[in-house]
């Protein structure tokens, strides 16, 4: 059992190294970018709404907390009470993808999805005047969309590993001595959040828009 | 069975300090101390974040099969070598005085 424990989470670190070599590729292009065009870059994230994404990093960080407390309770064996903290963790990453559809709304409504759906070409300044949008405008939510719409792919593929766990753990499948799918997917669920950790900063504290209002 | 039991107490406190520092990296941000400075700081807070998730959470710190954190250092390391290899190309181009390079 011991040797099962261990040689199971050690598979599942190596999976989460090339995890983040995985999101390490797309955080390269963005520190590279951001280096070579930084004011299109803080104009990027002024189009970042404030308030959906703390909103979804509260989110996050409370269901890591339940998952945490979730592999606490069934090294006890208490599986009724690690079937409920899992099936909130279930809840909140839903709630999560449903901010995250809102913000992708929004994107719609601004024209501002790269490609052939783009029509946010003029700028309008505080002084009533407009300019041409950058180019490299493109390049941003470019990024944005394909770094925040894989997170949301590992969150949605979270969610669905998590809810069958939950179901098993109902049922009473997991003991103190044997629990590793709940510390494996848990593992998994804490990586996600590991990625926004690091995409909410990036994404949208980069400009002091909200100080503006 | 040598699995470390990690204490409910020490979830709890792990939580309010991740809750804590991301409240300070959301007024950090409201402080204007120039675009680079504004992200370092922001930067930052995000490892100490991760690190707590990383350690506790994720039980690094309390594994006593310490092959996993191993593993995730080797990967760490990698991914600096990415981000660090990437940018010596990136921000050296155009100093050597040769034009085109």
């Amino acid at each position: 059992m011991e040797q099962q424990r261990e040689s199971s989470t050690l598979g599942m670190w190596i999976f989460l190294v090339t995890e983040i070599m995985f999101f390490g590729g797309l955080f390269t292009a963005y520190l590279i970018f951001r280096i070579a065009y930084p004011d299109v870059w803080d104009m990027g994230s002024q189009h970042m709404e404030f308030w959906p994404g703390t909103i979804n990093t509260v989110i996050l960080l409370c269901s890591s907390f339940t998952v945490a407390a979730s592999v606490y309770f069934i090294q006890r064996g208490q599986n009724k009470m690690t079937a409920l903290l899992l099936f909130l963790t279930v809840l909140m990453g839903c709630g999560f993808l449903c901010v995250k559809a809102y913000e992708y709304h929004n994107h719609w409504e601004e024209g501002t999805i790269p490609g052939p759906l783009w029509t946010y070409n003029t700028v309008h300044n505080p002084d009533g005047t407009t300019r041409p949008a950058p180019h490299q405008l493109q390049l941003f939510f470019y990024l944005y969309f394909v770094m925040t719409g894989l997170h949301a792919l590992h969150v949605t593929i979270g969610i669905g590993i998590l809810a069958v766990v939950a179901f098993w753990a109902w049922q009473g499948k997991y003991t103190a001595e044997y629990h590793n799918p709940v510390h494996i997917s848990g593992l998994y669920w804490h990586f996600v959040d590991l990625v926004w950790i690091y995409l909410f900063p990036l994404l949208y504290l980069i400009s002091n828009k909200h100080t503006a209002g | 069975m040598s699995e470390h039991i990690f204490p409910i107490r020490a979830c709890f406190l792990v939580w309010i300090a991740l809750m804590a520092l991301m409240i300070l990296t959301v007024f950090l941000s409201t402080v204007p101390m120039g675009h680079a400075l504004n992200t370092i700081v922001a930067l930052i807070i995000a490892s100490m974040k991760a690190a707590l998730v990383l350690l506790f959470f994720m039980h690094l710190k309390y594994e006593s099969y310490k092959l996993s954190g191993v593993v995730f250092g080797a990967g760490l390391f990698w991914l600096l070598i990415l981000f660090g290899l990437s940018l010596v190309d990136y921000l050296s181009r155009g100093t050597s005085g040769v034009p085109g390079h």
